[in-house]
């Protein structure tokens, strides 16, 4: 492995070709922890904003009127402003309105770090276009489906659960895994207020070896092999979902 | 409640169905002794479909009273899950649930809705596909079964939620000719068995042959009704008459 890392500082001083997150051990662990913040933080990311859009689309076709109220102007507020506005504003606004919390070591620190910000901020953000997504898929199971499961005296939850979404997910798939790449690409706006993700890593590396050209070439191919795995899984999970005879 | 069987098992009083401004049942009244078998017959949109739907709460209604077991349906309080464990109904789509097989079709209410022991609903429903003649094709998906096939695997579900009463739509309407009669041969066992039945049929032959009582609907009245031999060959209604004309 050494060797490998080596290989690496001799094709510098040969070429000043600059990859020191390979063959500097500092840098290497710099970048390491910066793709695991990056997987971390899109899978935190992924599970709360599908969580958010099925739960959406509940709340959108509940007979309250508040509550379908409420969900729309989520839903306008989150999709109609840019996501680093959002992120500014939980970070800064919101964050700043909290009460702090006393440390370990006698300071203070705000009671949600810059991950946890992130986290919501962009669950909010993904989720309320899920939400949307969601809703389509719903709208698109046959009424007379529905009123089957009625008619044999499920509740509307368990319609919803045992019915509704398992035929839903199926129509939605390519919308959410649209959807699902687009946030693992916005993940690296957390890199605005100091979540230490991959491009983040990078920049403290660019900075420190002014080798922009090198790290941009390597970013740009880790997160096209990184959304690659998810479309990949995304699209078996599609082949393994499909019923026999039905949409075809 | 203390209903018993020597009263109607369902009782439909003067009840009054709108649509918006197009009143689609204009005072309609019925009864259904335990066991007996009912035909409701009458040309396209005279309120046939819309009156057994209300039986199970499919469709409410806006004046009259309709009793099942001495419970009323007519109720805002009304308890819709007691109501459908009585009450089953096999629609003219058949609408099973695509996404499960036709073992899981029959398995899935008694699961869920009546929360009883899986191994023993399996039981009962692989016994239930044996009685519609549906053996081998436990593991079928809907889409790979045949009208006539699917038809059958909902009156299997219907069944198995144990109902006291079955309310069938038009259930031969979208089959082709060759299928009808598996389908009809089945609803007749369930006759023959003392299932009390209520259905809503254009087949005349089968009508005559399994109904104790038949209804003739028209705008939303019924005009006639009687028992089939009297029925059919006696008509006296100039509407009834005309009707059976055009069809016979």
């Amino acid at each position: 492995m050494e060797a490998f890392y080596e290989w690496f500082r001799v094709l510098y001083d040969d070429t000043g070709i600059n990859l020191p997150f390979l063959y500097d051990s500092y840098d290497r662990n710099r970048m390491f922890y910066g793709f695991l913040m990056t997987v971390k933080l899109s899978v935190v990311c992924l599970f709360f904003s599908v969580i958010i859009g099925i739960i959406g689309a509940w709340l959108q076709a509940s007979p309250f009127k508040w509550t379908r109220r409420l969900i729309n102007g989520y839903i306008q507020l989150f999709r109609n402003t840019p996501p680093l506005v959002q992120l500014y504003f939980f970070y800064f606004a919101i964050g700043s309105l909290l009460p702090k919390v006393a440390t370990d070591y006698g300071g203070q620190a705000p009671l949600l770090g810059n991950f946890a910000w992130a986290v919501i901020s962009l669950s909010f953000f993904a989720g309320s276009f899920n939400v949307e997504i969601f809703r389509s898929g719903i709208e698109a199971v046959p009424k007379s489906t529905v009123e089957a499961a009625e008619a044999l005296g499920f509740s509307r939850l368990q319609i919803y659960r045992d019915i509704t979404l398992p035929l839903a997910f199926r129509v939605i798939l390519p919308a959410l895994n649209n959807n699902l790449v687009n946030l693992v690409k916005t993940t690296t706006l957390a890199y605005a207020i100091a979540v230490p993700e991959m491009l983040y890593e990078a920049n403290q590396i660019w900075s420190d070896n002014v080798n922009v050209t090198e790290m941009m070439i390597f970013m740009l191919i880790t997160y096209f092999l990184l959304v690659g795995v998810l479309v990949w899984g995304m699209d078996r999970w599609e082949r393994a979902m499909k019923i026999p005879g039905y949409g075809t | 409640m203390s209903w018993n069987d020597s009263q109607p098992m369902v009782s439909i009083k003067n009840v009054h169905k709108s649509f918006g401004a197009l009143e689609v049942l204009k005072g309609v009244s019925l009864d259904v002794m335990k066991g007996e078998v009912i035909c409701i017959i009458g040309p396209s949109g005279s309120g046939k479909s819309t009156l057994i739907r209300c039986i199970n709460a499919l469709n409410d209604i806006q004046e009259g009273s309709i009793l099942v077991e001495g419970q009323e349906v007519n109720d805002s309080k009304l308890d819709k899950l007691e109501l459908r464990k009585k009450v089953g109904m096999v629609f003219q789509q058949y609408n099973l649930f695509p996404h499960k097989t036709a073992l899981e079709n029959v398995m899935m209410a008694p699961i869920r809705v009546l929360k009883q022991d899986k191994d023993e609903v399996e039981k009962t429903a692989r016994a239930l596909i044996r009685k519609v003649r549906l053996e081998g094709k436990e593991d079928s998906y809907p889409g790979e079964l045949s009208g006539g096939q699917q038809q059958r695997v909902a009156i299997a579900r219907s069944l198995a939620m144990k109902p006291d009463v079955i309310l069938f739509d038009e259930v031969t309407a979208a089959l082709d000719p060759e299928t009808v009669n598996e389908v009809l041969l089945t609803i007749k066992d369930l006759a023959d068995e003392g299932m009390t039945c209520i259905l809503v049929t254009h087949e005349m032959g089968f009508a005559r042959e399994v109904a104790d009582h038949i209804y003739f609907t028209d705008r939303g009245v019924i005009v006639e009704h009687g028992p089939p031999t009297n029925f059919f060959d006696n008509a006296k209604d100039p509407r009834t008459k005309e009707f059976l004309s055009q069809i016979l």
